[in-house]
């Protein structure tokens, strides 16, 4: 349990990044850069846990009450929200590379020139 | 000296810590397995169903890291902006494929 | 290069990749033994400091509204970068609006009772989240989001006519840029007044975790709100638009 939660962002990450190197679809490969970015949310919120410690959050529990790091979850919660945003734009572009060149194969885009 | 709160329901922390050990881990797993599924489904329209469960995973496990703010961006960017966002982006361009 | 040799490649940087990680990893406190000392001074501080009972959104808006101001313009940028990659191309026209309704296959009823009656409530939420930023777990974006996933009902529902209407270019545009806009000139404000940059400078309130107390926090994530749900509104207009276009034949 020490690093078990360590290894899965690896594993993760990983998985992720096979999915965009063997990608023969560009929406595809946009779901997988998506996942690889879910690893990095999974490993800040992991680096801030403390066992046995709430949410701070401190509305209905006194005061001092031993809490996890707020830091990494403000870090994590902005950017869950970018991260769509960011894709939108991906997404757009897959659109206008299907009409420029008609496919959506990122194997096929490479050897295409003009 | 900080002044009285609000309090609405005091609630103590009563988990024992074997029991959300056994819960984070658990659904780590269901998490990697998510990930290596949407990995490995090469149909697009397919991967969108699969992605707003994985959504939805993700968001439990990060309650289970004590980060209900995490939770309420992920689940609704999880499982309903992004998976809209690629759908329509799949009609069009399957429109085109045609 | 193939793409068997390009597998094979990925697989033996991957192995590096992983096998540096687990290296780096193995120097760290390990899973549950956050060390500090920030977390835990933020945790002690910040509800005597600025009044608001979710130290998540004080140091989103407060502690460290630098880097949300940088992460909402990014927002910003995406939103603006949809528009200007999906501006139409030579020889591409709108289909008629009045064959827009017919040319998609109608939701059935189900679907249409669903998200119509939801809507009202997701909107009502999505209001709730950004005006509660302080006191319990909500904030500017949530909330926002929320409020986006509300217009995405409208369309969903079928009433794709509706959803242009009251979704114009020129109103979102403009309620996009008040948000992004307002933030930055919350944090002028404080600079106006001799402080640092978004420095709190309202009054924070005499109980902490009240929906009027904590300063400038309950502004900033109101501002955030606005940006937020105005981004990916227009969003989720122009890709709707693109399923509507039509190309005419080239000659």
């Amino acid at each position: 349990m020490q690093i078990f939660p360590f290894v899965v962002v690896a594993w993760i990450l990983a998985v992720g990044l096979y999915g965009i190197v063997t990608s023969r679809h560009l929406v595809h490969q946009i779901v997988c850069l998506i996942v690889a970015q879910s690893s990095t949310y999974v490993l800040l919120l992991g680096v801030g846990y403390k066992t046995g410690a709430v949410a701070p959050y401190f509305f209905d529990v006194p005061d001092h009450t031993p809490a996890v790091d707020p830091v990494v979850q403000a870090l994590t919660l902005t950017d869950v929200v970018v991260g769509a945003a960011v894709t939108a734009l991906l997404l757009s572009l897959a659109v206008q590379a299907q009409k420029r060149f008609g496919t959506l194969d990122p194997q096929e885009l490479v050897q295409l020139r003009g | 000296m900080a002044s009285p709160h609000i309090m609405a329901v005091v609630t103590p922390y009563t988990v024992p810590a074997g029991l959300m050990d056994v819960l984070q881990v658990a659904l780590l797993v269901l998490v990697a397995a998510g990930a290596t599924a949407l990995v490995l489904t090469r149909d697009p329209l397919r991967q969108v169903v699969l992605l707003s469960v994985y959504g939805v995973l993700l968001a439990v496990l990060f309650m289970a890291f004590q980060a209900p703010d995490v939770t309420l961006s992920a689940l609704t960017v999880g499982a309903v902006i992004l998976p809209a966002l690629l759908l329509l982006t799949l009609a069009k361009v399957r429109r085109r494929e045609k | 290069m193939t793409p068997v040799q390009r597998r094979w490649i990925f697989l033996g940087a991957i192995a590096a990749l992983v096998a540096f990680y687990l290296w780096g990893l193995s120097g760290l406190p390990g899973f549950g033994n956050y060390p500090g000392p920030y977390g835990d001074v933020i945790n002690r501080v910040a509800v005597a400091q600025t009044n608001a009972t979710a130290v998540v959104s004080a140091v989103n808006f407060s502690y460290r509204g630098f880097d949300t101001l940088g992460e909402e313009f990014i927002l910003f940028v995406a939103a603006s970068g949809v528009s200007v990659v999906l501006r139409h191309l030579r020889g591409e026209q709108e289909r008629d609006d009045a064959s827009a309704d017919w040319a998609m296959p109608r939701a059935t009823d189900a679907v249409r009772l669903a998200a119509l009656a939801f809507t009202g409530p997701i909107v009502l939420v999505g209001w709730y989240l950004a005006a509660h930023a302080q006191t319990t777990p909500s904030g500017g974006f949530q909330g926002g989001v929320v409020l986006a996933s509300a217009f995405v009902l409208i369309y969903l529902a079928g009433e794709f006519l509706l959803f242009k209407r009251i979704s114009p270019v020129d109103i979102t545009d403009a309620v996009e840029a008040v948000g992004s806009g307002g933030f930055a000139v919350v944090g002028l404000a404080a600079l106006g007044m001799g402080l640092a940059y978004l420095a709190n400078f309202l009054p924070r309130g005499s109980t902490p975790g009240a929906v009027s107390s904590s300063g400038t926090i309950a502004l900033i994530s109101f501002f955030v709100g606005l940006e937020v749900a105005a981004a990916f509104l227009l969003i989720v207009a122009e890709l709707v638009e693109q399923t509507l276009l039509a190309r005419q034949e080239a000659r």
